[in-house]
């Protein structure tokens, strides 16, 4: 009994990877056949828009998987389930309820918007799938051990070549020289000399000693100077950070608004690095990266591969389990490096900054739609902030909290417009306390 | 009048002694601490380092230290993986809660960043009040020296359930042996808590549950069992009272606290009206300062007086003896008489009988002050169930002993009886939050969370139903006393589900659980019903049968002990707590230590003195006390207005056990404390060899003879005579001479005036008449602005860190040779004048810190320009640029700058609250942790100011009337401190400051404080 159980197991694991790869070789055989393009193009487009927050073509998400769906389920069925599934449970649709009871009664919404012949355009993009790009070559190989694909040994190598056929070269022009009759010895006396009395003439002159001693302390000093000044300034700083989180593709593709993730800004002293939930948001329905995203990272290019593991982190410190999508409890923060890093000493705000000044945050720091990888793009120095709080007028319209005070100020300084400054923003204690 | 007056504030001022006169030259006591570093001669002959070597170090570590400047530290920042909602990074939440550690009992908010609490301030809605030691418990919370962590049995780790289960079993066994059990706590004051407790009991009847306070009230609820069927405290409307007699209650200061509010009430000049408060007592108490005439009475003779006041005010005879002040008392009576339902009498002798005599004087009075209906819970202690306790577990009659946040091995006056009972009690549980001798005592110790980490409800008095939530997740594996108790009653329900149930089902009537949450407190309505009035116990009480058993007694003796409690320790809980320690006493002035209080006279009968040192510091003398074959060692205070026969000592000191070693200061007087009467007879003094060396702020900070820093007149003065009278005026301004003419000083200037009318300017009113001195603002500072504790050592030297302090100026009209002279009193007469002066002088407190001058001497002398002045008024100190020069504090005519002698946070060295993870966590994130070698003071709480700012900012609005705060004067529980900005003219502040009694102290330097003082005005009652 045993056995022949056993067996019909294996038949029916026969048949079914059987007729798998007869769908398989169908379907391929169909993409490879003519596809409509526009046909395809606009079911993708309305699948994306509507469907794809909770399908995906070849993976259960929170609704089933829907590549191939015409080969399972009457057109007209769905349709009408797409419609107002709703109404169609209601009607005791057996396949319908059978369906809901499967994903724990979660609803679907209704799209009685959508026309029949949108309909069949979303079905029969299930049905080609994605488009094989035909312009799109096949992504370079990262290089693991630096950004350029030539070695760096061998620009070593070629600058040494021509340094030491540079030697050659020379060497060979003097012997030239030598045998030419030209002796050598009295043009290096020649310049010794010179060198020599230049040096005594120097040591002579007060005027010039006194002068060129200034002028190389002065020297000495503006680079000491600028030695120490750079100190603990940290323009550029680019810290590796523990997920190749790309801000260029966050903001600056995706347009997602800066405060979606920074929440607090807009509250707060601290802008707020999200927590892990505001990631999932999001991320809970977008396990992998678009075919031939790039993102520039630590001098390398990571591509879809990289990225879909990047993602995986996510999901370990929420401690979502993407296979069975549900959490796992098992959460694990993520050590984040904190890159403007202000003195203990200096008071920020940055809802001061954000809610009160309305500053745009590239204002400070920069073109961060832009950036793969964040840096800091500010010095951050007292003379930075000074500057600008300088230079900047003071939008006093529109705050009651200001009203009082522009009539005065206005009155004192006799213009209409304020600086920070003028405010008192230059004062000590309004960042140092 | 008020200008004849002499300030001092310390006894050896009185002797011209030439210490002090140098001392008030010297105006920066601090010395260079030149050997800490450089190290003496001697050390440096024996050193083995040569100067080439050294050079060598130098130049290694400077090239080491600049090389690992360069590369900047890398931080981690860790976001939530899930963010509460509710919780905003950098913003602070606040919550109402409660607090009742069974000593201090307040309605409290509490102040949180990022989950943490960093401040507690009182729940003015509730009509909270906080003092030094509410304010200071949110430091206790983060003591990991103390706190327990884990459930241990024999100091072994175990399992809650396995505790809970052992311990279970063990009850059931007792109980079938019908072997009695007892539940001891202290005073707890939760109905939800007594009613779990009721429903152990009758699941376990073998148990008895007995409270014990450590400083006990038993007195007044015996006699207020006794005359009003009810024990418990009475409550006193201070601030309708016209006369106020106190004999020895300090009300305000540790006497079941929370009457200043409504005395200061009752005590507003520009009503015409204050209350009239004599103060019959022997120790100098905070209430005793504070009272407009203060009579010194040694505690055998307040028992008379008190006795002799009854007779006076009934007319009936009872046995009494003659006292020295018997001539005060029959002025008094008629003072009473005449003051009618508006008089009331109060002591704080803890005894029957005397409290018997105090509330028969006030039915005779018909007083409306004391309240014996809307009574407090916050004392409930049973001293004779507590003495019969100790009996039985002596002679093995207890079987089980449960402990819940109480400490008797250290605070029983019989320790030992009690240690040799505890041998027999077969079981041993104790529930404390801290580890203390008693709980190592025990058979299991189980932690119990912090006040701050648990749920809970309180009812302090009849209608104020408070509520207690968490602020924090628990810090430790703890579990709540209420829910180890419905665990063993087998209650499967948690506390938080039964106190939800209790309070809607049977306090809230019908309002919202959440609202009543959010507010901290419920208001009940007083009814009938809620007066309980037991008419069973009730018994009726013959004055003269009473008065006689007083008489009998009282046994007068040469000396009489007054134990008292402080403002800062109280009964000693919180000894690990570093600010407590640190908080200088309001009168003596002296911190980390309790010592004995001993009048002048005394002192110089038995050779006594407290030499002042050339540092400023002050020594003391040891004295060896016997009380009933109890001794004690401790060094000797000499105290003005100390009545002469009489010692003081505080209890609560002298606390060992696990407390890390600074803090294992003091000396435990609870084994003088016998029956828990805070009067003891037949006490003996010898001195005994040794100098024991204070750490007293006393006579450091001098005021160089400027006298006129304070300004004091009498409420007959300020109701009739114009503050600025040229003879008798009493608040007259400086004079200076100008072109030949005297002008106001205020009106000329050498510098340029800014103008301040635009924005804010903040200015900070003091009211010395409402200021007790309680210090409650100086821990709320602590808090607020991360100051350091620097260490007993350290402020004996006079490095201590306070921003705010309460300087107590003593007051005689007579003080020197000269000024009896003046007066031209002989020269008998002066001897005399100046003993008795010195014997009960008048006390003032003045709160003292930056001054925030308008024309700084700080600001000009500053070589860097590291500290300079705000548009808003603040003077304004950036630490980064300091380098530390000190000119600003040599310039500051107020002494008010504070010098980073050393690196007090990661410094072990200074083992506080900042070199600890879990001390770390009270630190306010927005306010800068200095560092060693810059000066800092007083900020007028600018992160505060700016914080207020930002907020009407964000929301777009002006800023509210009164919405400006500092941490002092939210803390302020009299409204003795007003801060606002006198660019709103709607804010109190600006009223003030236009005040005919404010003033700016010593106006003459023409600094132009933004710190205004209002004269102190005293009833002195002259018609």
């Amino acid at each position: 009994m045993k056995s022949v159980a056993l067996h019909s197991k294996l038949a029916k694991v026969l048949l079914k990877s059987f007729t798998f790869i007869l769908f398989f070789a169908f379907s391929l055989s169909t993409t490879s056949q003519e596809v409509d393009e526009a046909r395809q193009k606009e079911g993708r487009k309305i699948f994306k828009s509507l469907c794809a927050s909770c399908h995906k073509l070849d993976k259960k998400l929170i609704g089933p998987a829907l590549g191939g769906i015409e080969q399972r389920r009457e057109n007209d069925w769905l349709k009408a389930w797409i419609k107002n599934n709703a109404e169609l449970r209601a009607s005791g649709d057996r396949d319908a309820i059978a369906i809901f009871e499967e994903y724990n009664g979660s609803v679907m919404s209704a799209f009685p918007q959508l026309s029949d012949q949108q309909i069949d355009d979303i079905l029969y993009y299930t049905t080609v799938g994605e488009l094989e790009k035909k312009v799109v070559g096949p992504i370079p190989p990262s290089n693991p051990d630096g950004g350029d694909n030539t070695p760096k040994w061998i620009i070593w190598f070629l600058a040494g070549a021509i340094v030491v056929a540079f030697l050659m070269i020379a060497s060979l022009l003097k012997q030239v020289n030598e045998l030419k009759g030209n002796t050598s010895p009295e043009t290096t006396s020649n310049l010794k000399r010179d060198l020599h009395e230049l040096w005594e003439g120097i040591k002579r002159n007060t005027f010039l000693k006194v002068s060129s001693t200034i002028f190389l302390l002065l020297i000495g000093a503006y680079v000491v100077f600028g030695i120490i000044f750079k100190v603990g300034v940290d323009e550029g700083y680019t810290p590796l950070q523990p997920i190749a989180f790309s801000h260029k593709i966050h903001a600056g593709e995706n347009k997602i608004e800066c405060q979606y993730c920074h929440s607090s800004a807009k509250h707060s002293k601290h802008s707020g690095i999200p927590s892990v939930n505001v990631c999932m948001n999001c991320h809970k329905n977008i396990a992998e990266v678009a075919e031939g995203t790039k993102v520039e990272w630590d001098g390398m290019t990571y591509g879809k591969a990289e990225l879909d593991k990047e993602i995986a982190k996510i999901y370990k410190a929420a401690g979502w389990n993407p296979e069975t999508l549900e959490y796992t409890g098992e959460t694990q923060p993520i050590k984040w490096i904190r890159i403007h890093n202000l003195p203990d000493f200096a008071y920020f705000n940055h809802s001061q900054h954000v809610t009160v000044a309305g500053l745009k945050c590239q204002k400070c720091h920069g073109p961060v739609e832009e950036m793969d990888e964040m840096r800091q793009y500010s010095p951050l120095t007292m003379g930075w902030c000074i500057n600008c709080h300088r230079e900047t007028n003071v939008d006093l319209k529109g705050n009651d909290y200001y009203d009082k005070i522009h009539k005065e100020l206005a009155k004192k300084y006799n213009v209409d417009k304020v600086t920070i400054a003028q405010l008192g923003g230059l004062e000590c204690g309004k960042c140092h306390y | 009048m008020a200008s004849n007056k002499k300030y001092w504030k310390s006894v050896e001022e009185l002797k011209d002694s030439p210490i002090v006169e140098t001392l008030s030259k010297n105006e920066f006591v601090e010395e260079i601490a030149t050997d800490k570093f450089l190290g003496d001669k001697e050390t440096l002959e024996n050193s083995s380092t040569t100067r080439r070597d050294f050079l060598k170090y130098v130049g290694f570590t400077t090239a080491a230290a600049s090389l690992a400047a360069c590369e900047g530290p890398v931080k981690k920042s860790i976001p939530y993986v899930v963010k509460p909602n509710d919780t905003i990074p950098g913003v602070a939440d606040w919550y109402a809660s409660s607090m009742a550690d069974g000593y201090d009992f307040a309605n409290i908010l509490v102040k949180t960043r990022e989950g943490r609490p960093i401040q507690i301030m009182p729940n003015k809605e509730a009509n909270g009040t906080t003092s030094a030691r509410v304010q200071a418990a949110v430091l206790s919370l983060y003591d990991e020296n103390l706190r327990l962590k884990e459930p241990t049995k024999n100091n072994e780790v175990i399992g809650w359930n396995q505790a809970e289960d052992e311990i279970k079993k063990a009850l059931v066994s007792l109980k079938n042996a019908n072997k009695p059990v007892v539940l001891l706590t202290g005073t707890l004051a939760s109905p939800s808590t007594h009613k779990i407790i009721e429903e152990f009991v009758s699941a376990y009847p073998n148990v008895k549950h007995v409270i014990y306070d450590a400083v006990s009230e038993n007195g007044v609820l015996e006699a207020m069992q006794a005359m009003h069927g009810k024990r418990a405290l009475p409550n006193y409307h201070l601030d309708k009272a016209k006369t106020i007699v106190s004999f020895g209650a300090d009300f305000l200061g540790d006497f079941h606290g929370g009457f200043e509010k409504s005395y200061i009430n009752g005590r507003k000049p520009e009503t015409g009206n204050m209350s009239y408060h004599v103060q019959f007592e022997s120790n100098m108490s905070l209430t005793g300062a504070n009272s407009d005439k203060r009579v010194v009475v040694k505690p055998s003779n307040q028992v008379y007086a008190l006795l002799n006041l009854y007779k006076a005010i009934t007319g009936e005879s009872v046995s009494s003896k003659v006292t020295p002040v018997d001539a005060e008392i029959k002025k008094l009576a008629t003072e009473l008489k005449k003051a009618g339902s508006k008089g009331v009498v109060l002591t704080g002798l803890n005894d029957k009988n005397s409290q018997l005599v105090a509330l028969a004087i006030n039915k005779a009075l018909n007083s409306e002050i004391i309240d014996t209906d809307n009574t407090l819970n916050i004392r409930q202690g049973n001293d004779a169930e507590v003495i019969q306790l100790v009996k039985d577990m002596k002679a093995g009659k207890v079987g089980g002993l449960l402990t819940y946040n109480i400490d008797p091995v250290y605070t029983l006056p019989n320790t030992a009886d009690f240690s040799e009972g505890l041998k027999k009690v077969s079981l041993k549980v104790a529930l404390s939050t801290d580890n203390n001798a008693s709980v190592d005592a025990m058979e299991y110790a189980l932690p119990t969370p912090h006040f701050l980490e648990s749920w809970g409800d309180t009812q302090f008095d009849e209608v104020t139903y408070g509520l207690a939530q968490p602020t924090i997740q628990p810090l430790f594996n703890t579990r709540q006393f209420q829910d180890v108790l419905l665990n063993l009653t087998g209650n499967s329900t948690d506390y938080y589900e039964y106190l939800k149930t209790y309070a809607t089902n049977t306090v809230l009537n019908g309002g919202s659980w959440n609202t009543a949450l959010h507010n901290g407190f419920y208001k009940k309505e007083i009814t009938n019903a809620t007066i309980e009035t037991n008419t069973e116990t009730q018994e009726s009480v013959l004055i003269a049968n009473v008065a006689s058993q007083l008489v009998r007694a009282t046994k007068a003796s040469a000396f009489e002990l007054n134990l008292y409690t402080k403002t800062g320790l109280g009964d000693g809980k919180q000894a690990n707590n570093p600010w407590l320690q640190e908080f200088p006493d309001p009168i003596t002035r002296a911190s980390w230590d309790n010592y004995l209080t001993i009048s002048m006279a005394d002192a110089k009968e038995l050779d006594f003195s407290n030499p002042v040192k050339d540092n400023g510091a002050i020594n003391g003398d040891y004295a060896k006390v016997s009380v009933n074959g109890q001794e004690v060692v401790v060094p000797v205070m000499i105290q003005p207005g100390q009545a002469k026969g009489s010692i003081g000592l505080a209890l609560g000191f002298g606390k060992t056990f696990g407390l890390k070693e600074e803090m294992q200061v003091g000396v435990n007087a609870y084994p003088l404390y016998a029956n828990m009467n805070n009067i003891q007879y037949n006490v003996s003094i010898e001195k005994v060899s040794g100098t024991h060396e204070f750490a007293c702020t006393q006579v450091q900070k001098t005021i160089a003879g400027r006298h006129d820093i304070l300004k004091v007149a009498s409420l007959k003065e300020y109701n009739t005579v114009a503050p600025k009278d040229h003879h008798h005026g009493w608040n007259k301004p400086a004079y200076v001479s100008y072109d030949h003419q005297e002008v106001e000083a205020n009106t000329i200037d050498i510098w340029d005036e800014h103008n301040r009318d635009m924005g804010h300017h903040f200015n900070l009113s003091i009211d010395l008449t409402s200021c007790t001195g309680c210090g409650a603002c100086v821990i709320a500072c602590h808090a607020e602005n991360n100051v350091p504790v620097v260490g007993k050592k350290e402020v004996r030297v006079g490095r201590d860190m306070h921003w705010l302090r309460i300087d107590r100026y003593y007051s005689s009209e007579v003080e020197t040779r000269e000024d009896a002279k003046e007066l031209g009193l002989g020269r008998g007469d002066m001897y005399k004048a100046l003993e008795t002066e010195a014997e009960n002088p008048e006390v003032t407190f003045q709160p003292m810190m930056c001054q925030h001058c308008n024309h700084a001497p700080c600001e000009t002398v500053c070589p860097v320009a590291a500290t300079s002045h705000g548009r808003q008024g603040q003077n304004q100190m950036a630490y980064n640029r300091c380098v530390g020069t000190r000119y600003c504090a040599n310039n500051c005519p107020y002494r008010v700058r504070r010098f980073n002698w050393f690196n007090y946070a990661n410094n072990e060295e200074f083992d506080f609250n900042m070199n600890n993870e879990y001390g770390k966590m009270v630190l306010n994130p927005d306010v800068t942790v200095r560092s060693r070698g810059v000066m800092e003071k007083c900020s007028m709480c600018i992160q505060m100011t700016q914080a207020t700012i930002l907020k009407a900012k964000r929301e777009g609005r002006a800023v509210n009337t009164d919405e400006f705060e500092t941490a002092c004067s939210s803390a302020c529980t009299t409204g003795a401190l007003v801060f606002g900005d006198i660019n709103n003219k709607e804010d109190k502040v600006t009223a003030l400051v236009e005040d005919k009694r404010a003033y700016n102290v010593l106006d003459y330097l023409q600094t132009k404080p933004n710190v205004i003082y209002q004269v102190k005005i005293k009833n002195t009652n002259e018609a």
